[in-house]
């Protein structure tokens, strides 16, 4: 059964289109990531789902039900906000039972919820505390306790780690999904970061200027992003993407970059059947900066392709380096093994994955093979 | 002026262009600050000094210990004074304080107009407390103001004599000051609404709380700093307060709405009591002091627990 299920949903805000025509079904027990640069509409499609704000158009269903027209209380759904938003006069048990209270559960009912919720975030000891005694760690989980007590049919989650420390928020990303992993939730989650949305998400929409441009599970997000936008979003350092010319060679395709340059680069592709039509037309090639490495390396499979590249700058990051160099002309990120240091200005050579090589319609930007 | 500021901020200086660059500064800043410390303090001294000598028309030297001020404790003035003082002070404070959380709750609706309705409540304040006053007593002269107006329109039976009804007195003093004074209460509390994190207000909504209990047990609690703010500001006004009532009601019928204040002047330039007018100020500032030093205290203990 579809958890939650968003039928061409718009927003405007005067002339302003926030949100233009969102389709999305979300099933349950999914933990699926909103994710997308800020003013994306991403937290305004999930206000709109909580009841918080109003659709321009479209409809709403959540466990089945049409809810356009239910407040927000009467959703069945529970919200974790970004600066956790926790009542600042009440204690942290207060808070959590503060629902309850509003919903007339009796007293016996509420202490068994909130010592059952308490046991499960481990935050009995915080209980009788305000939540300006509390770390930013300790008032995050308050807040996921406030949502958890209410066992809801669809969490909400509005960018929640990101008032926290690069550390803490590690920590706390793992413990979401454990969390996740455990009580089978059906999960709403809003970010900008896609390293949240990769590492917690069963499934990732990508929005961008107010449309979903992805919906699918995080390794095809990765691996075939269904746009440029997807492609340059998603990763860190974001796949590498430039101008190439498709070529047909010994009946098989080949992507030639720089094409014409003395230093132009020719690349064989396997299985690339979609692209055919494009033989012989622009393309644009995207290359995930971790499909360069070292000369040295061997992708598995086929025999190594290398190239040799001018190396412009050297960025070692303790795991890895990363090597800005230039392919055919064209600026390119490389992450190689960390001893590894190609002297900048100098040349040097580069094995590259080629299998995983994805190419763009250039007029639509969209995902050709 | 602009160019000593803008050295101010600039570290590395050498020290003595430095000195002589923020002298219009030091000028500015301290002194007009050691005059008016050296005044209050100095005048301060100098009346509890009087308080304590049998001085009258003229300031005299001598010693007549607590006389002035068994005097003036034990004087019908002073005592109706003292009594009306409770009985203002905290009407008016209770009063202004829910007319100003219940004008900034209504402003704090997202009406429209909004900042004309704002300027319109705080406007009273900018009016001096004399203006206040004497309007205020042609508003409820019963011959001219309000009562005259209604008999005009043909309701005859209206009576509405409190300025000049011993009982009532008091508060018209209550009305006039919390019509001047409430807009201040108002500006702090919708500050306060303001500064609300909108994301509580939709976790309560999300929680099932209506508006009613989104203020009472959110909101609401969040004020109470800024309510003691209110209330201790309020309180100073009232204890010191002197121009309004002089110009309402002077404090008649009779000594009917007789204030400390009032009761200083006329000993001290009326009654030629110097002696006795300086006890009652300094009686005055005694009271300020029971409200001021615990305020100044919690202000201590909240930044020392929030640090």
């Amino acid at each position: 059964m579809a958890a939650l299920s968003i039928r061409a949903l718009s927003k405007r805000y005067a002339n302003l289109e926030v949100l233009k025509g969102i389709d999305l079904d979300i099933e349950s027990g999914e933990f699926t990531v909103l994710v997308g640069p800020s003013g994306c509409g991403k937290s305004t499609l999930l206000n709109i789902v909580a009841g918080l704000d109003r659709a321009s158009d479209g409809t709403i269903e959540i466990g089945g039900r049409i809810v356009n027209d239910v407040p927000p209380k009467d959703r069945d759904i529970a919200m974790v906000f970004q600066s956790y938003a926790l009542y600042p006069s009440m204690t942290v048990r207060q808070n959590i039972t503060f629902g309850m209270e509003c919903r007339h559960v009796p007293k016996a009912e509420q202490e068994k919820a909130v010592a059952n919720v308490a046991k499960l975030l481990q935050i009995e000891p915080l209980l009788g505390r305000k939540p300006s005694q509390l770390s930013g760690g300790q008032r995050q989980r308050v807040a996921m306790g406030r949502a958890l007590v209410r066992d809801p049919l669809l969490f909400l989650f509005d960018e929640p780690l990101s008032n926290l420390d690069a550390k803490l928020r590690v920590e706390m990303r793992m413990e979401i999904k454990r969390l996740h992993q455990r009580i089978g939730a059906t999960i709403v989650y809003v970010t900008h970061d896609q390293v949240e949305a990769m590492t917690m998400a069963t499934r990732i929409a990508v929005m961008h200027q107010g449309e979903v441009q992805q919906f699918a599970d995080p390794d095809t997000v990765y691996r075939y992003p269904a746009n440029l936008f997807v492609a340059r979003f998603m990763g860190s350092p974001p796949m590498n993407t430039m101008r190439a010319r498709l070529e047909a060679e010994n009946g098989g395709p080949v992507v030639v970059i720089g094409a014409g340059r003395p230093d132009e680069v020719r690349l064989r592709l396997r299985g690339y059947d979609a692209a055919a039509p494009f033989v012989g037309r622009e393309v644009v090639l995207g290359i995930r900066p971790e499909c360069i490495a070292e000369g040295s390396r061997v992708f598995a499979g086929d025999a190594p392709i290398i190239v040799n590249a001018p190396v412009e700058m050297v960025e070692p990051t303790g795991a890895e380096t990363i090597v800005l160099l230039r392919l055919g002309g064209e600026p390119a990120m490389a992450r190689i093994t960390p001893d590894i240091r190609p002297t900048p200005g100098a040349s040097a050579a580069f094995a590259l994955d080629t299998r995983r090589i994805c190419l763009f319609d250039p007029e639509t930007e969209r995902l050709i093979a | 002026m602009t160019d000593a500021v803008s050295t101010a901020t600039r570290p590395g200086r050498p020290a003595i262009s430095g000195v002589v660059r923020r002298l219009p500064e030091y000028l500015m800043i301290w002194v007009p600050l050691l005059f008016s410390a050296a005044h209050l303090v100095s005048f301060s001294l100098w009346t509890i000094w009087i308080s304590f000598t049998p001085s009258t028309l003229v300031p005299v030297s001598g010693w007549v210990g607590l006389r002035n001020y068994t005097a003036v404790m034990a004087s019908r003035n002073w005592q109706i004074a003292f009594d009306n003082l409770l009985l203002f002070g905290s009407a008016f404070v209770l009063l202004s304080l829910v007319t100003g959380l219940v004008l900034a709750i209504l402003l704090d609706q997202r009406i429209r107009g909004e900042n004309v309705l704002r300027s319109i409540f705080l406007y009273p304040l900018a009016v001096s407390f004399v203006v206040t006053g004497t309007v205020w007593s042609w508003l409820l002269n019963p011959g001219i103001g309000i009562q005259k107006l209604v008999h005009d329109l043909g309701w005859t039976s209206f009576r509405f004599d409190w300025l000049v009804n011993r009982d009532m007195a008091i508060w018209t003093i209550v009305i006039a000051a919390i019509w001047q004074s409430s807009g201040f209460a108002m500006a702090l509390f919708l500050a306060g609404l303001r500064s609300v994190d909108a994301d509580i207000i939709k976790a309560a909504q999300i929680d099932g709380a209506g508006p009613i209990r989104i203020y009472r047990r959110v909101i609401l609690p969040t004020l109470w700093p800024i309510t003691i703010t209110v209330v201790v500001v309020q309180l100073q006004f009232a204890i010191s307060a002197f121009d309004l009532v002089r110009a309402l009601t002077n404090g008649g019928p009779g000594i009917a709405t007789q204030l400390p204040a009032l009761v200083v002047y006329d000993l001290m330039f009326q009654r030629g009591l110097l002696g006795r007018g300086a006890a009652a100020a300094v009686l005055m500032l005694l009271i300020l002091l029971a409200v001021l030093l615990p305020y100044a205290a919690w202000r201590y203990f909240r930044r020392a627990t929030h640090a």
